[in-house]
């Protein structure tokens, strides 16, 4: 049952071939053991889930079925489940267990679905390889010696490897489409305010934003639907109805132009994947699209504006963090400033506290203008380039990250060279655009991501466009070896 | 390589480092500060190519989605959970948060 798409296990499920419990337990069973193997989860919340898979069997009896009911997911611990430790992949909330939980958490609950566990991430969300976990890295289901991307590492993992058919993620600079990129899977960052971030730890809150990773594209719409929305709870969270996403996916799309920006093909582009992603524009003209060249020439300044921008954001909200109120704290500091400074000084690690000292450095009198605000108004270019582009094209096409999956502690070493993973995925989130990456071709055994960028809000059509790949095509459907 | 506005972006001395350090009250270990300056250097060479382009004109971006910030009513709207928050806390005595002596 664990190949079956969303779609094809609410239809059993409703046909009693299985129960929500038997779905839940096969789905566990594979988690331990494989999950195991590939640390993608950080908790295994085995007794929860079996208690919410009877109660959602219970509903079944009733007739009375929300949309995902009985679904299994598994969300990233950066999302603040009650009762449930909430680790952010810290020693930092190592015994952190929230009060509360994160509106992802509960709105996907009340869609039915069924927790199993908490997904393994790179600390705070910051990272590209997911090598930066307290509980340590996350393996790529398609070559256990590489990486599965950042930060959402273990949710695309677990997807990759068929352990749950959906997991949630977050996206700042890219950690939802790379790591969906580098697993083979489809990962979908909406609009900056589509989903809330209410209980969602802050990493970077202007570009912080909450996504999907699943199978397919209409996996990925079916969950997206369950999370979406206004919430009062989040004042960025953006007041306007949720289209139809899984629906609209059988609409005609009619007509369609894809922009194609050479800045995406530039030097640091792995020639191999550039050639796959070719191939994939080449399949989109050949169903009817149109293709225009375009340009988005101050792209390459995305990397620069967001590695201030970020770090900056990041200081602030993570001073919250101070031995004090929740979270670590270091035995024996004789006064508070002590306190303050061990607790942090071993409860963060080191590209944790890299990114704090870059932020604190970017905002300290005299360098604020210099580098924060510089940061923000190349990140008004970019956005207004990007935006301009999506008048004169329905979306823009290109690769989700220059190379595919690396091998562990390959771009460890250098701080630099592990930021350049994330090339064609920050100047989207600069500029709070949606966008997807799906699987699009492989080289040497690994996949490759192609990402499609929407314009605010075009959700519903970047799945129609998306969807409309993947009719025609089967790279989505390939399973590593050892997860069949 | 020159930084912005004629700051010199060679990285940060020790000096600066430290007060940056003890601005985001952190600890450092003396033996990852050479380390950590080096990398501070090629962290803020990235960032400098920041200045190919003249911003002169542009007006900063805060935030992606430019709308106002929506008030809420002025009414509570959240019950008191002190002892279910902090359950969580390292040290707590009749309520309150336990830290180490601050006033002698």
């Amino acid at each position: 049952m664990h190949h079956l798409s969303i779609r094809q296990l609410k239809e059993a499920l409703l046909a009693r071939d299985f129960s929500c419990e038997e779905l839940a337990r096969s789905h566990l069973e594979r988690l331990v053991r494989i999950g195991a193997e590939l640390n993608c989860l950080v908790s295994l919340t085995e007794e929860q889930a079996l208690a919410e898979a009877r109660e959602a069997d219970r509903r079944l009896i009733r007739g009375d079925c929300p949309a995902l009911n009985g679904i299994p997911v598994v969300h990233k611990d950066v999302f603040c489940t009650r009762g449930v430790r909430t680790s952010c992949g810290s020693r930092m909330l190592d015994n952190f267990v929230a009060p509360y939980d994160a509106t992802v958490v509960e709105r996907a609950r009340r869609q039915g679905m069924v927790m199993l566990g908490k997904a393994n991430m790179d600390e705070f969300a910051m990272g590209s390889s997911n090598e930066n976990s307290f509980y340590g890295p996350v393996r790529n289901p398609w070559d256990r010696e590489r990486v599965p991307g950042g930060s959402s590492g273990g949710s695309a993992a677990a997807v990759a490897a068929r352990l749950v058919p959906a997991a949630t993620g977050t996206d700042t600079g890219g950690s939802v489409r790379q790591p969906a990129a580098l697993c083979g899977v489809t990962g979908i960052k909406p609009t900056y305010g589509r989903v809330s971030r209410y209980g969602l730890v802050a990493y970077a809150s202007s570009l912080d934003q909450a996504g999907v990773f699943a199978r397919s594209v209409e996996d990925a719409a079916f969950v997206l639907e369950a999370i979406a929305g206004y919430d009062e709870r989040d004042s960025t969270s953006v007041d306007r109805p949720v289209e139809n996403y899984v629906s609209a996916l059988e609409e005609d799309a009619g007509p369609l132009r894809i922009g194609v920006a050479r800045e995406f093909f530039g030097s640091g582009l792995d020639p191999a994947v550039g050639d796959a992603i070719e191939e994939a524009l080449s399949h989109f003209e050949r169903h009817g699209a149109g293709r225009r060249d375009i340009s988005i020439p101050s792209l390459e300044l995305a990397i620069p504006a967001y590695y201030v921008v970020a770090p900056a954001e990041c200081s602030s909200n993570l001073s919250r963090y101070d031995g004090v109120r929740y979270g670590y704290r270091s035995a024996g500091a004789r006064d508070i400033e002590t306190l303050y400074k061990k607790s942090r000084s071993e409860g963060f690690g080191a590209e944790v506290k890299r990114r704090i000292l870059v932020g604190t450095y970017a905002l300290s009198s005299g360098y604020y203008d210099a580098y924060y605000l510089k940061a923000q108004k190349i990140r008004r270019l970019i956005s207004a380039e990007l935006r301009e582009a999506l008048r004169e094209v329905d979306v823009i096409v290109g690769p989700t990250s220059p190379f595919t999956a690396f091998r562990l502690g390959e771009r460890a070493g250098d701080p630099v060279t592990m930021y350049r993973c994330d090339v064609y995925t920050t100047a989207v989130n600069l500029a709070g655009l949606p966008a997807i990456s799906l699987p699009a071709g492989f080289v040497h055994g690994l996949p490759v991501g192609l990402q499609i960028i929407g314009d605010h809000f075009s959700e519903a059509r970047l799945l129609q466009i998306a969807h409309r790949f993947q009719s025609t095509s089967d790279w989505h459907q390939r399973v590593p070896a050892g997860c069949e | 390589m020159s930084g912005p506005a004629g700051i010199p972006s060679a990285g940060v001395s020790e000096e600066e480092l430290a007060h940056i350090a003890h601005l985001a009250r952190l600890a450092l270990d003396p033996r990852e500060v050479p380390r950590l300056r080096e990398e501070l250097a090629r962290i803020l060479a990235l960032v400098d190519e920041m200045n190919a382009i003249d911003t002169a004109d542009l007006s900063p971006m805060a935030h992606p989605v430019e709308t106002a910030q929506r008030l809420r009513r002025d009414e509570v709207g959240e019950e008191d959970r002190r002892e279910l928050l902090q359950q969580g806390a390292p040290e707590v005595e009749d309520g309150l948060y336990l830290v180490p002596r601050v006033v002698d």
